[in-house]
């Protein structure tokens, strides 16, 4: 069976990052930039499938600008097959990266895709809901174990409650959550082979989507800043501060 | 033309979050139903018909809606779209499952965790693990949006909304509900505690978690949150995340234990009205938002808070 997975280039996770004073939108020049953190736990559990013999073929997909290979080739290096690169400039929205996935989903025709349930920069949660509404599949959301059969795949789900399993016919969407699995490191060597493997470049217009923005940016500015508070030198002093200071007890 | 709020139930309790997504759709104008789906959910319904101000509640009930899957909620709420400008769902798993299916059916981009609506179409809305606040204008001709509850006060009780019934799905989405494991619990549920003690990895075992955090929030009578590194270490259940991609509280009262204060952990609580953080570093991130910052070994500082709010009868 063939996967595919969406993979998103974003600024890492460990950067502060900082709002543009003229409130356009937030700094990223000169930032580090890296794969989606579940975007990297889902090219893991294809990797892993394949690895079961569950999977076949693992194609990755990005959407976004040329930089956007590095993180294709990341995930070649973790150990999917091959990429395809929908190049283009645009802040692409998350319906009509989701118009595109269903573009490559017809052309590839997998049995499952994986993607991140969230991409740390927008924070949307939508990609991979989408996808599924437009192909009208069904979906397993914040996955935190994949079991993948032939015609079926059992997901267990993060739920507020506890956990949710769910059994989905293929073809199927799957987004990861944190605890699916911890993503390996690609090894020299797989760094070295997945520069010879093949990432097919392509571009918004080969689908025919327009990736023209339905929302539109008003403004970016700095989340309200917390008072800065107070030590207390002991927990008699804290309690006190709690009842007759913040009126909390 | 009005707005329609998808309830946040369980069937038979309607959550306190439905009120406050209804607070957000009174402030986009118009009037406001509320949808419930459900199976054998008309005990859901009946609360709904008490939150003031609102026009109708739609009762979609069916064995497809039991749970509230997304293909059965889409179903549901694609073909009622007709009469609505906007869908409202709370950004909680549910909704956050449901809602971009609405979207994308619809053909409209959704509009993700508002914590302010400014007009019928503009909203801001945190970005960057909320180290940036987006405004952001839909020229959708329709809004689906899901709603930080947390950031907007429930609408009042009183009302008497009659209470209709709408289609429900039949089965067959090619998803079959296997099994669940809920986390079984007395303590109030985290994202509408009023007090919220939640301990990380310093903590070091599900043993001393236990031992340590739960005696305290029972005491205080909270409940109890996790940072990630603690629930990926199998402390505490995946239910008790809160941060970026966890849950988003705003207790009165939030007492982190042993957490260091990661920008991921920040974006779920910095909103919360006092804020006390237990850390044997003087330079924990966490205490640059807590108000009150206590620097000192958990293991010691904990047992003995227990003691000094005992004294005055906790
Ligand atoms: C994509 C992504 C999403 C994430 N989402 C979330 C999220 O939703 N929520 C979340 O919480 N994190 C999230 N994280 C993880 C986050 O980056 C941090 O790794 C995590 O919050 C750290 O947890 P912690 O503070 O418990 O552990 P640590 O950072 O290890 O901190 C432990 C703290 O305990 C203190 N300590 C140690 N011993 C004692 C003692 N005896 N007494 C007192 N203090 C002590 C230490 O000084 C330290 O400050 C996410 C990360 C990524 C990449
Ligand atoms: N530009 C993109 N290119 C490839 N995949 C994407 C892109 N944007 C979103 N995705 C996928 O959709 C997931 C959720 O993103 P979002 O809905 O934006 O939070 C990501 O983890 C990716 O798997």
């Amino acid at each position: 069976m063939k996967v595919l997975v969406p993979v998103k280039r974003v600024i890492d996770y460990q950067v502060k990052v900082r709002v543009k004073p003229d409130q356009t939108g937030v700094d990223l020049a000169n930032v580090k930039m890296s794969m989606n953190p579940f975007c990297e736990i889902a090219v893991e559990e294809a990797v892993r499938l394949k690895e079961k013999n569950a999977a076949t073929e693992i194609v990755v997909v990005s959407i976004g600008p040329q930089a956007a290979q590095e993180t294709l080739r990341t995930a070649l290096a973790m150990g999917a097959d091959r990429g395809i690169h929908i190049v283009t400039d645009d802040i692409v929205e998350p319906l009509a990266v989701a118009k595109l996935l269903k573009g490559v989903v017809e052309a590839e025709q997998p049995g499952l895709v994986i993607l991140g349930k969230q991409a740390i920069d927008d924070d949307s949660n939508q990609t991979g809901q989408m996808l599924a509404a437009l192909l009208g599949w069904p979906q397993a959301t914040f996955a935190s174990k994949v079991e993948l059969a032939p015609d079926a795949a059992t997901v267990t789900r993060e739920v507020d409650g506890g956990l949710q399993t769910l059994r989905l016919a293929l073809p199927a969407i799957v987004t990861t959550d944190l605890r699916l699995n911890e993503p390996r490191y690609a090894s020299l060597p797989n760094i070295m082979k997945a520069k010879k493997k093949e990432i097919a470049a392509k571009a918004p217009a080969d689908f025919g989507v327009s990736t023209a923005p339905r929302l539109k940016v008003v403004k970016v500015t700095e989340p309200p800043k917390r008072q800065a508070g107070i030590k207390v030198k002991s927990v008699q002093e804290l309690v006190d501060k709690l009842k007759n200071e913040a009126g909390v007890l | 033309m009005p707005v329609l709020v998808v309830a946040s139930h369980d069937n038979a309790i309607l959550k306190e979050a439905t009120a406050k997504v209804v607070t957000a759709a009174a402030a986009m104008g118009g009037e406001v139903d509320i949808l419930v789906a459900g199976e054998n959910a008309a005990a859901a319904a009946s609360s709904a018909a008490t939150i003031a101000s609102v026009r109708k509640v739609l009762l979609a009930d069916g064995a497809a809606l039991a749970r509230q899957g997304a293909e059965a909620l889409e179903a549901t709420i694609v073909p009622l779209m007709g009469g609505y400008d906007a869908v409202l769902f709370a950004a909680d798993t549910t909704g956050k499952n449901a809602a971009p299916r609405v979207a994308a059916k619809l053909d409209v981009m959704q509009l993700s965790g508002v914590t302010e609506v400014l007009s019928p179409n503009t909203f801001v809305r945190p970005i960057y693990a909320g180290n940036a606040m987006l405004t952001v204008e839909s020229t959708d001709i329709k809004k689906v949006v899901t709603v930080q509850a947390t950031a907007f006060r429930p609408a009042g009780a009183g009302g008497s909304a009659p209470i209709e019934s709408v289609a429900a799905p039949a089965e067959g989405f090619g998803s079959t509900f296997v099994g669940e494991e809920l986390s079984k619990s007395d303590r109030p549920e985290l994202t509408a505690a009023k007090r919220i003690v939640s301990g990380g990895r310093a903590l070091g075992s599900d043993e001393q978690f236990r031992r340590l955090i739960e005696p305290l929030a029972d005491r205080l009578g909270a409940a109890v949150g996790a940072s990630r590194a603690a629930v990926d270490a199998g402390y505490a259940p995946n239910d008790y995340q809160v941060g970026q991609t966890g849950k988003v509280v705003a207790p009165e009262l939030y007492i982190a234990v042993g957490i260091s204060g990661a920008i991921q952990h920040l974006a779920g609580m910095k909103d919360s009205k006092v804020i006390v953080a237990i850390n044997k570093d003087d330079d924990a991130p966490i205490f640059q938002v807590a108000d009150y910052s206590l620097v000192g070994d958990l293991f010691t500082l904990v047992p003995e808070l227990e003691t000094e709010l005992a004294k005055i009868g906790y």
